[in-house]
């Protein structure tokens, strides 16, 4: 990454023109002082507006004044370079303010009391009241679904990488890429349509599991898949060549070798389905008490809280605090598993390329 | 991800040739326990199949059930009245408002996508360009109701003066004049989706701008040309599949994405000409307001639109997979 700063040198010192190290900063701090001018001359109160100005001021002035001294080709390689640093800033904005506000507002409310109690007798509009109901539902319905999805998962992967050939293995390949864009509401149709109004089986934890399960699969095949490409072939053929059968060298050596990838896609995709509100919505139905078993009646979940919050809440502070509360726990819970994730395949990262 | 690029660093095995010998002499095992695994792990690959299968056969049998009892056209009706019979609905503007939606949703996110991916593989400081990529992962995990809350809560109240602005410049066009109402809008729909797509098209273009081959850009340079001609004649033609395949991940992300939608959008049910104004909706949003009040039928009234949106991202993946699977056979990049 280092030659661009190299080339820059050496070509500008070959074509006679260049512009100084410090000339982008001097284009961004100026055009930022314009910027701001122009906010305060035409009375526009809007801080992002003055950015938006900020922007294209400095994307036309390094243009025209690169254009000036280097000659087009250097102009048009700085233009793309402020354009890239500007989306760069473009998708900070609104990314950076989703975290702050979920944290500015969600620590309000957010206790070991919010914790450990459930929303029995508050009405929506009360303040108090918490979320160890939804807490309960979600943990049972996304390790349900775990427990579902990742055999299947795991198994259709070795198949496609180990055993797969032919007609099949490409129809399962091209349906798992194709699974991976199922909405979620659709899984969660699927689930209602065949378990709720065909079986008669009411709503329950374990029915919005399934269509968790069904979101869950492709991932799990696709990132097993990838993790045991990765192992050598030479280990599989050293495992053969002592005589060892086929499936046990799949679970003693090939497995092994990349259990901490396959561990990461597992939490990875964990990490997704927790998220998920659609299918809860559809299947699960939501529930203000804590109904620990999830094989009947309705049951709660984070994300379903976070959405019922919002939306029956006719405006109330109280609700709004509990939605942003609960959705800085779901986003919390969220980033540990990921992070615990990274954290397994860095240190579990199989060792190729010596 | 991030270790599947490891495997790119030059380190040519050297006993390498014995591989498909050693495959083929193990298949011929028929072992009691290689044909357990082997019927296990083909099951488990062959119940993805029917699952895929019995998805499309549930749902277009319950939509069936509420599409023969549709008093109006399913595809041209503009409305949704399935608590009375004769009942009478159809999901033109559901399919309008789902498209249009996601259209905005692409425009704005894929070029801010791209131009980050390029942001952090060749001009961010290589200190910076790590933790960038490590927060933008974490951002594709969000889940999207937290989009959803944050997008009805934060970003709607912010977004009037843009509202204004666009309505007074252009407005003339027509579908982006603003009558002043809540920015509860296609528009804002879009803007939210193209927010939330954003981590995945620039977490996957950014894998593939990774894989460009060093010798490519090397080679390129030594001709004397700029980092955006290397960009542009290396990078962009290596990366092309991979971006067209992480967009396409991302439209099928906006298309069916529920809670967002559902929480900033305000529904009707009718087509408004400007995407300004509050109104629309989309098959997923539609599904998911709808559902707590619906009656077995209503139910599966709503199946019926979900199948339609099914087949609609079955569609765009299956595309997208062809394409990809198209051009991975002639970019010599794996050679």
């Amino acid at each position: 990454m280092s030659t661009p700063a190299v080339t820059d040198r050496t070509t500008g010192s070959l074509r006679g023109g260049s512009l100084p190290r410090w000339f982008p900063l001097a284009v961004i701090a100026a055009s930022i002082v314009v910027a701001v001018a122009i906010g305060l001359g035409t009375g526009l109160h809007s801080k992002v507006q003055w950015g938006l100005i900020a922007a294209i001021l400095a994307v036309l002035g390094t243009y025209v004044v690169a254009a000036r001294v280097e000659g087009r080709r250097q102009a048009r390689d700085r233009i793309a370079t402020s354009l890239v640093w500007v989306c760069f800033l473009l998708a900070v904005i609104p990314l950076a303010s989703l975290i702050w506000a979920t944290v500015k507002r969600g620590v309000k409310v957010l206790d070991g009391y919010f914790l450990s109690h459930s929303m029995a007798g508050v009405a929506d509009t009360e303040p108090g009241g918490g979320i160890y109901h939804a807490l309960l539902g979600t943990l049972e319905q996304v390790g349900l679904a775990t427990v579902v999805a990742v055999p299947i998962g795991v198994l259709t992967a070795i198949y496609l990488v180990e055993y797969g050939r032919g007609a099949l293995a490409r129809a399962v390949t091209f349906f798992v890429d194709v699974m991976t864009g199922i909405p979620s509401i659709v899984a969660g149709l699927f689930v209602l349509s065949f378990w709720i109004l065909i079986l008669k089986m009411g709503y329950s934890g374990f029915a919005g599991s399934l269509a968790l399960a069904i979101l869950m699969m492709p991932v799990v095949v696709r990132s097993t898949e990838e993790m045991l490409k990765l192992v050598p072939n030479e280990l599989r053929e050293a495992s053969l060549a002592l005589g060892i059968p086929k499936w046990r060298t799949i679970l003693k050596v090939v497995l092994p070798t990349s259990l901490g990838g396959i561990a990461t896609g597992v939490m990875l995709s964990i990490a997704r389905i927790t998220g998920e509100t659609a299918p809860v919505l559809l299947l699960v139905w939501g529930t203000n008490f804590i109904n620990s078993n999830p094989f009947s009646d309705p049951q709660a979940s984070l994300p379903l809280f976070i959405y019922q919050q919002y939306a029956n809440s006719s405006g109330s502070g109280a609700a709004y605090d509990r939605a942003w509360a609960a959705a800085l726990t779901l986003i919390a819970f969220v980033m540990i598993l990921n992070l615990v994730a990274r954290g397994i395949a860095r240190w579990k990262a199989p060792k190729t390329g010596r | 991800m991030e270790i599947s690029t490891q495997h790119t660093d030059p380190a040519p095995p050297l006993a390498a040739p014995s591989t498909a010998v050693g495959k083929r002499a193990a298949r011929g095992a028929t072992r009691p326990g290689d044909r357990i695994f082997l019927g296990l792990s083909r099951g488990s690959g062959i119940l993805l199949l029917v699952i895929m299968a019995a998805i499309a056969v549930f749902l277009t049998y319950r939509a069936a059930l509420a599409i023969s009892k549709d008093d109006g056209n399913f595809l041209t009706t503009f409305e949704w009245n399935t608590g009375l019979l004769p009942a009478k609905f159809g999901i033109a503007v559901l399919a309008f408002g789902t498209v249009v939606s996601s259209i905005v949703a692409m425009a704005l996110a894929v070029p801010v996508a791209v131009g980050i991916a390029l942001f952090l593989t060749h001009y961010a400081p290589r200190r910076l360009a790590g933790p960038i990529a490590y927060v933008i992962d974490l951002l594709a995990a969000v889940p999207s109701i937290v989009y959803g809350l944050w997008g009805a809560l934060v970003l709607v109240p912010h977004l009037s003066g843009l509202y204004g602005w666009l309505d007074a410049y252009l407005g003339w066009t027509g579908i982006l004049s603003w009558q002043g109402g809540a920015p509860r809008s296609l528009l804002t729909v879009g803007i939210l989706l193209a927010i939330m797509i954003l981590p995945i098209i620039t977490n996957v273009s950014r894998e593939v701008f990774r894989q460009v081959p060093r010798m490519h850009e090397e080679a390129a340079l030594a001709l004397g040309a700029t980092r955006w001609e290397v960009i542009r004649m290396a990078v962009l033609p290596f990366g092309r599949s991979g971006v067209i395949s992480a967009s396409m991940l991302g439209l099928g992300r906006a298309l069916g994405e529920t809670m967002a939608v559902a929480t900033v959008l305000s529904p009707t049910f009718d087509i408004q000409a400007s995407l300004l104004d509050p109104g629309g909706g989309t098959f997923a949003q539609n599904i998911a307001s709808k559902f707590n009040e619906a009656t077995e039928f209503g139910q599966d009234a709503l199946i019926a639109s979900g199948l339609v949106l099914f087949v609609i991202t079955l569609l765009v993946n299956g595309a997208a997979r062809m394409i990809i699977n198209r051009r991975k056979e002639y970019s010599g990049a794996n050679a």
